[in-house]
């Protein structure tokens, strides 16, 4: 590491002192994301039938995560940009090593045993993904030959099928998003958008037939007709567009959803949690709730045009276009119109790791933010 | 566009990035905008409906529990049964005030303060909703009481499970099994959906090896509820599909006659169906009651099992590893036959004492002190008599790679496959092994210690009593297996792999020195042939639980008991025409012919008396 990664302007006379500034926080960002927080902790107190536990727990990972991202906000962006490829390739020993030796759950094996603590090293790439294209692709020319296009390709690739053979659709898919915003905004040519809209094309059937497990099929076929499946994932479905669409313009008020409340929703605290929001806040809810996300994606994207780096500006692209992806998945998913793919909700879904990598890419997105002017 | 330009100045990239970072916003905000229409279409043009539907929604699904199949012996006798049990469940949502429900409770059944502790333990670990268990196994009285309160206990419920049940106690303890509540681990490595309907998973024993045949499939119903949540009519219901049920090769009346013949030892016992590799009897001595583990055992219960000094929760027959001493002197004395290692005219003189050259210290027979078994030894009498001389002979000719070759295809050194989790292999010892494991090369000393089934080699009981199978069988080569038909469908007999290859007149001569261990006035196991209606084939072992020094002679008057030598034998019946086959040890017997043995003929006799012709026929499914 470098002396100056951490001492940064505090002694440049002509610097901002504002102490946002000096804490490297952006206010805006900060004020967002704390306002997001309280009405998920609001929610999840409705959904998990008025629980304390749960919301004790999920309100520790956020102090936790807010912690965590005012840290990483403490280290100037170029730090990232020069580690990213030890991070990446850390990240990718691990997801071999949970090929070999990993633990898991219902058939999927994620997460790696160490002892005090369990890690799940896809979390992580859905970090060090991003970061490293960003700090590969923000140092060749743009936009980026042939040469650099295929080698960011290769390094998102490689983790994503590995994450998908655990597996783990819906982590793959975000990684998958994560490498092709990252090329797009380093300028990916015309050509290559085209023949990957064909290959995407190409693909579908043989992910089908070769890659696909049977129970991911399932989902699809769900999708099509929810009633096939009563115990799964199709009651889950059918309860959800109830519970929704019972909730009309201004829903039935908080901790009133019958639907949640009677249980017929399951997975109500974790990734279904939009139906209760839906049910309890009505249409006025949902849309309250997509303004404050689509506010926190603009404030990123500001902050991505201002970037010093090409460095910064991909990445805090990136992880703004990421968390979209998050937001469409799982509310198209819980609306029927997406298959049911474990996605959550971020900042209102019960569960930890994600809510600490979701603070995490924030954190850099700060130190981003906050990086003094290059002169 | 300028995009395939290749741009050097900082001032371009910018634009090109903010024209790029646009398309994604506008992007961003279409598809923000597909959403929206999605939830308005939901919750605005079709909210009349589905408001309608929910209004009406008082239709829950939930799991319906398969019964677990059922466990019999060959004479259809069920050996794992399920009994209704009634457990108090409750939904905190559902009640009032949860402490005051709790005290009302506590004033009309009886609730200790540990059942309570455990509930709220339960209670933290729940999803919302779930019920969750607050007494088990209510009597008749309580819940007759606790229906006539029903009314004024919103939130808890009675509810009826069936709950396995083993009618015999301890007698099959060990290889059946049992099964017990799910627990942390294992709730997060099965699948949620099919254990929606139990709480019981399969934990040891034949109960976990055939968990996936054994648990069904859990159907699903659709009830009506009223705004308390209580069913008030089931709508629509997919039955459950019961578990398969098992029927084993085990014979109830074998296996109570081999534990009882045990009475205060320690030990184990296996017998094997020749015919077919299925086993007739599995005892682990001293046992345990299972039915103590199916519905949570008491910490009191669990220590004084886990440290009593008998270890009875330690599955002997195929968790227990011990030196088989002689019992390996038949199977050596075979493979030196066909190899022509040694003859039947060959003969040797042992005054006790077996001198290799190079060593000092002599290796003894068991009976040195009264000067060995003296002239004329040939094969058939260290057979009869357990000459130890003869074999150092022996073993040293035929060279550990020969001794360890056949031993691995007469099933030591390796698990048997039989159907049971846990196995453990044993040590059939040879070059590779001892520089794997010991770092260290093979020495002509550690052949002689082999040579009677002493030094590295170890084995199991059931291991014992596959050698003596293959033994019976002239080489027929079976897995032992426990099942034998699964819902009345025949299980295949499994043949491990090809014949052992030994000639004809070898297995009569081995066959026929067996045989006089047992009928010989001469044999080690002389003592059981007395009123035999049939004839035995046999071998005694006895295995040292401690090392002996070689100048000191062991004495079991100096030393505990728990260190006196552990007694073996194998045994085949009818001799001449061998149905069973059993290996035994008895842990501190001391002498397989006076400890061991005994409980063998025990077997074989009821084993004889029960017409096998007439087993055979009566093996249907009910």
């Amino acid at each position: 590491m470098h002396r100056n990664d951490f001492v940064r302007q505090l002694s440049s006379p002509g610097g901002d002192r504002r102490p946002s500034r000096i804490m490297h926080i952006d206010i805006p960002l900060l004020l967002i994301l704390i306002a997001l927080c309280s009405i998920g902790l609001a929610v999840l107190y409705s959904a998990s039938a008025e629980s304390i536990f749960y919301v004790k727990r999920q309100a520790t990972f956020m102090f936790i995560g807010l912690f965590a991202m005012i840290v990483i906000a403490q280290f100037q962006p170029r730090l990232w940009e020069r580690w990213s490829i030890f991070i990446y390739l850390c990240g990718l020993l691990s997801l071999v090593a949970v090929l070999f030796f990993g633990v898991g759950a219902k058939g999927a094996q994620r997460w790696l045993d160490l002892g005090v603590t369990r890690f799940q090293p896809s979390e992580l790439m859905k970090i060090a993904v991003p970061m490293t294209l960003a700090s590969y692709l923000g140092k060749r020319h743009m936009p980026p030959r042939f040469k650099h296009v295929t080698i960011g390709v290769i390094a998102t690739l490689i983790p994503v099928l590995l994450v998908a053979r655990q597996p783990d659709l819906g982590t793959s898919l975000i990684i998958f998003s994560s490498g092709f915003f990252a090329l797009f905004l380093a300028g990916l040519g015309k050509r290559y958008l085209l023949s990957t809209a064909l290959l995407a094309m190409a693909a579908v059937p043989t992910l089908w037939f070769y890659v696909m497990y049977d129970y991911q099929k399932q989902r699809v076929l769900t999708l099509l007709s929810p009633e096939q499946d009563k115990l799964g994932a199709g009651w889950n479905i059918m309860q959800s567009t109830t519970a929704i669409g019972s909730g009309g313009l201004s829903g039935k008020g908080w901790t009133e959803g019958t639907q949640s409340q009677l249980n017929f929703l399951p997975e109500s605290h974790t990734d279904f949690i939009i139906a209760v929001l839906a049910e309890e806040f009505g249409l006025i809810g949902v849309l309250g709730m997509l303004v404050l996300y689509l506010l926190l994606i603009g404030r990123c994207m500001i902050i991505a045009l201002n970037a010093q780096s090409m460095f910064g500006r991909i990445m805090a692209g990136t992880i703004s276009l990421t968390f979209f992806v998050y937001i469409f998945v799982n509310m198209g998913m819980v609306s029927g119109i997406l298959p049911v793919v474990g996605a959550p909700l971020p900042f209102i879904s019960y569960g930890g790791t994600a809510i600490v990598t979701l603070f995490l890419g924030f954190g850099i997105l700060m130190a981003i933010s906050t990086e003094p002017k290059r002169i | 566009m300028r995009d395939s330009a290749a741009f050097s100045d900082p001032a371009r990239e910018r634009i090109m990035f903010a024209r790029r970072l646009l398309v994604t916003a506008v992007g961003t905000l279409l598809l923000t905008a597909v959403l929206v229409a999605r939830y308005f279409d939901l919750q605005i043009s079709r909210y009349e409906d589905f408001a309608t539907q929910s209004n009406n929604n008082r239709v829950l699904v939930r799991p319906v529990a398969p019964s677990r199949g059922l466990i019999y012996d060959r004479n259809s006798k069920l050996i794992a049964d399920n009994r209704p049990s009634y457990n108090l469940t409750i939904v905190p949502e559902r009640s009032e005030d949860l402490e005051e429900l709790l005290a009302d409770l506590g004033e009309i059944i009886n609730i200790s303060e540990r059942d309570i502790q455990r509930f709220r333990k339960r209670l933290k670990q729940r999803r919302p909703f779930a019920k969750t268990s607050l007494r088990f196994n209510l009597s008749e009285e309580e819940r007759a009481v606790l229906a006539v309160n029903g009314h004024r206990l919103r939130g808890a419920e009675t509810s009826a499970r069936l709950k396995r049940f083993y009618p015999d106690g301890e007698l099959f303890s060990h290889v059946v099994g049992y099964v017990g509540r799910i627990n942390e681990r294992e709730s997060k490595t099965i699948e949620a959906i099919k254990y929606s309907g139990t709480d019981s998973i399969g934990k040891i024993g034949l109960e976990k090896f055939y968990e996936q045949q054994l648990l069904g499939d859990v159907g699903s119903e659709q009830v009506e509820t009223n705004a308390l949540g209580r069913v008030t009519r089931v709508l629509d219901k997919t039955g459950a599909v019961s578990g398969d049920n098992l029927t084993l090769y085990l014979d109830s009346n074998l296996q109570q006659v081999g534990l009882e013949a045990f009475r205060d030892k320690r030990g184990a016992l296996v017998a094997i169906e020749i015919e077919t590799g299925g086993v007739l009897a599995m005892i682990s001595a001293p046992s345990y009651d299972p039915n103590l583990f199916v519905s949570g055992i008491s910490q009191k219960n669990y220590d004084s099992l886990l440290y009593s000094q008998d270890r009875p929760l330690f599955d002997r027959a195929i968790r227990g590893q011990y030196p088989p001493g002689s019992t390996i002197k038949p199977m050596f004395g075979l493979i030196a036959l066909q190899h022509n290692i040694v003859t039947p005219s060959y003969k040797i003189k042992d005054n006790g004492y077996f001198y290799f050259k190079g060593i000092e210290r002599p290796w003894r027979d068991h009976n040195f002190a009264r000067g060995g078994h003296g002239d004329g030894v040939d094969l058939a009498k260290a057979i009869v008599e357990s000459c130890n001389i003869y074999f150092y002979g022996l073993g040293v000719k035929t060279g550990i790679d020969l001794l360890s070759d056949y031993g691995a295809q007469f099933g030591l050194g390796s698990t048997t496959g039989i159907d049971l989790p846990g196995e453990k292999r044993g040590i059939m010892p040879n070059r590779a092994w001892k520089k794997g494991s010991r770092g260290q090369s093979w020495f002509n000393g550690d052949t002689i210690n082999t040579s009677i089934g002493q030094g590295f080699m170890l084995a199991t009981p059931l291991q014992l009593a596959v050698m003596s199978a293959r033994i019976a069988s002239r080489g027929e080569v079976r897995t032992p297996q426990l099942v034998k038909a699964i819902n009345g469908q025949p299980q295949p007999i499994i043949e491990a792999r090809e014949e052992i290859k030994i000639s004809d007149k070898h297995w009569d001569y081995v066959h026929r020195a067996m045989e006089n261990v047992v009928h010989s006035n001469r044999g080690t196991a002389r003592s059981i042939s007395k009123g035999l209606t049939y004839k035995i084939a046999g071998k005694t072992g006895t295995a040292q639980a401690i090392s002996i020094d070689a100048e000191d002679k062991y004495d079991s008057t100096k030393i505990a008991e728990r260190q006196w030598d552990h007694a073996l034998f194998i045994a085949f019946a009818p001799a001449d025409d061998p149905k069973i086959a059993i290996g035994l040890i008895v842990e501190n017997g001391e002498h397989g012919g006076s400890a061991a043995a005994p409980i063998a003929r025990a077997v074989i006799d009821a084993y004889m008396q029960s017409d096998p012709s007439a087993a055979v026929a009566e093996n249907q499914e009910p």
